[in-house]
């Protein structure tokens, strides 16, 4: 073979798409579909991180609180001469298993009830029952003590934070699980999205795909291209879901300001840390699952070829 | 060394080898050594395209056993089977050209396959594309050319990488006379550099100009070698 001096070589060129997916593997529908599923989940991350956020505050070290609600308590008890407030107060001091007793000022109790009833709950006039807060030394419930005080004043409540804490704590539990399986089934729902769109482009490029085949190209290089492509558009549509996501949550988060027990400090809301960190965390799962599922899909397809 | 022995192939459909359907390769038994070259001919359908897929690895015997470059066929993993891919080269009848590529990509695939520096990719496939006269066509898409321009593309892509085994299918189909003569001097000349050859072909002049032992099939049978 002579060798001469020929028109210079091609310039430098990025990556050859040999298998042509740029165009194979190119509609909107994967990153749209993805980007939705990003979105869903974000929602089920807030969901579940403000269902733990809510429950660590109100749990707090309520196990061993013991509140007591007295209704009309200006009223007077069953054994006449004192009010339904003194007789419930006499008869706590008495027990030997409550100590620091605290009855609730209209403060404390405005500043309680705001986030439910609004500024000024005096002005309200509603029939507010007083508030008794103390510690209860027992383990267990306080039951002889609840039917100590519904014989002086009847209809008065006393409960521990325990009670509370085990319904919370089943809220929470039950809200997480909720979220869980929404973040199973989106990302199932990715995968499955991620698989049509690989075998779309398999049976688009088919004769290419046997060509390099037959040229010796490994099935992880063949693999190996779908996944890149299906990654590349899975991450892009991921992130683009959480991006408008953001707006979504930090509005949410807004409305949970009061029941969060968090101040506003300024007047731009902020995300908690777990979900600012777990929202750049979406495109790279989605990604994670673009390349796996393209993986798989393609190396079973590769097995019909000889 | 090439060698079968026994080789019986009918086609899957399906995935399915029916037992109505014919065989296409029946009893099929020859060695064709190192560096040997032979012609392979028979009238239309006596299954040379098959005998050929069976030395590409395209195709499996249903019966009988296969050693290409002295490597059982049978016996060897997925991985295995591509790295003898890369040390065969195919001129396929149908070219078998990817429609996306420019004819620069197409020829420099083997050579990216292998994973060689693009330097040497970009010496190599520009060499071979001046020899095949294309060297004017480097960006074309191969829908672009006529049909004797896409067989020198298929035959530069086939011959590119110095393959140890050439298989070539009616690689002279589409080319005039003078075309026809270069495309053999560079195979007889990868032949002499050591290249195993085998060429099938119609084309009877060219048989009688190139003298060499030929396998002779009709009705997927050998019926002469010599
Ligand atoms: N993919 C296939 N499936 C089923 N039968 C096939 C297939 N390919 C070829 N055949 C049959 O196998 C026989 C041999 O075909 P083959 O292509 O090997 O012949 P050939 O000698 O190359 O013919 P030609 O000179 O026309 O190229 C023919 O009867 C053909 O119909
Ligand atoms: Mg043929």
């Amino acid at each position: 073979m002579a060798k001469r001096r020929i028109k210079p070589a091609p310039r430098a060129r990025r990556r050859v798409d040999q298998l042509g997916l740029r165009t194979a593997m190119a509609d909107r529908l994967l990153p749209t579909l993805v980007g939705a599923m990003s979105f869903l989940a974000a929602l089920a991350i807030a969901g579940t991180l403000a269902a733990a956020t809510l429950a660590s505050h109100w749990q707090g070290d309520t196990g061993s609180a013991l509140t007591v609600q007295v209704t009309d308590p200006g009223d007077p008890a069953v054994s006449g001469g004192v009010t339904r407030l003194q007789a419930v107060l006499s008869t706590l001091k008495a027990s030997p298993n409550v100590s620091n007793l605290h009855q609730l000022s209209a403060d404390e109790m405005n500043s309680l009830l705001k986030p439910w009833l609004g500024e000024d709950v005096t002005k309200l006039n509603l029939p507010v029952p007083a508030v008794i807060a103390a510690s209860w030394n027992q383990a267990g419930p306080p039951d002889a003590l609840a039917s100590a005080l519904g014989a002086v004043a009847p209809g008065t409540l006393a409960e521990t934070g325990a009670a509370w804490a085990s319904r919370v704590a089943a809220l929470t539990n039950s809200i997480q699980a909720s979220a869980l399986s929404v973040l199973l089934i989106v990302a199932l729902v990715a995968a499955a999205v991620i698989s049509v769109a690989t075998r779309a482009g398999l049976a688009q490029r088919r004769e290419a795909i046997e060509i390099v085949h037959g040229l010796g190209a490994l099935d992880s290089d063949i693999a190996g291209s779908f996944a890149m492509r299906a990654t590349r558009l899975a991450a892009t549509g991921s992130a683009i879901g959480a991006l408008i996501a953001l707006p979504v949550l930090l509005w949410l988060a807004r409305l949970a300001e009061p029941f969060a027990g968090v101040l506003p400090q300024s007047n731009l809301p902020v995300l908690p840390m777990p979900l600012m960190a777990s929202l750049p965390a979406l495109p790279v799962v989605a990604a994670l699952i673009g390349w796996g599922t393209a993986q798989i899909t393609v190396r079973g397809w590769l097995r019909q070829l000889a | 060394m090439i060698r079968f022995v026994d080789v019986w192939l009918k086609y899957r459909h399906n995935g399915e080898a029916s037992a109505a359907s014919a065989d296409v390769i029946s009893g099929m038994s020859f060695d064709v050594p190192d560096g040997g070259f032979r012609w392979l001919t028979g009238a239309s359908g006596a299954g040379k395209t098959s005998l050929l897929k069976l030395m590409y690895l395209a195709e499996h015997p249903y019966r009988g056993r296969i050693e290409i470059l002295g490597i059982p066929a049978a016996r060897i993993s997925r991985r295995e089977a591509a790295m003898l891919r890369r040390r065969i080269g195919v001129v396929y009848q149908d070219f078998r050209l990817l429609p996306h590529l420019s004819v620069y990509d197409n020829v420099a695939l083997p050579m990216r396959l292998a994973r060689r520096p693009e330097k040497q990719i970009r010496s190599d496939v520009s060499e071979l594309l001046h020899w095949v006269g294309l060297s004017n066509k480097l960006d074309r898409r191969p829908n672009e050319l006529s049909g004797g321009e896409q067989q020198r593309i298929a035959i530069a892509r086939a011959v590119v990488v110095q393959p140890h085994l050439l298989l070539a299918d009616e690689p002279t189909g589409n080319l005039d006379d003078e075309q026809a003569d270069r495309l053999m001097l560079l195979i007889t000349s990868l032949n002499r550099l050591g290249t195993t050859v085998v060429v099938a072909t119609h084309n009877l002049s060219l048989v009688r100009n190139y003298p060499a032992p030929c396998l002779e099939i009709s009705g997927g049978r050998l019926v002469h070698e010599g």
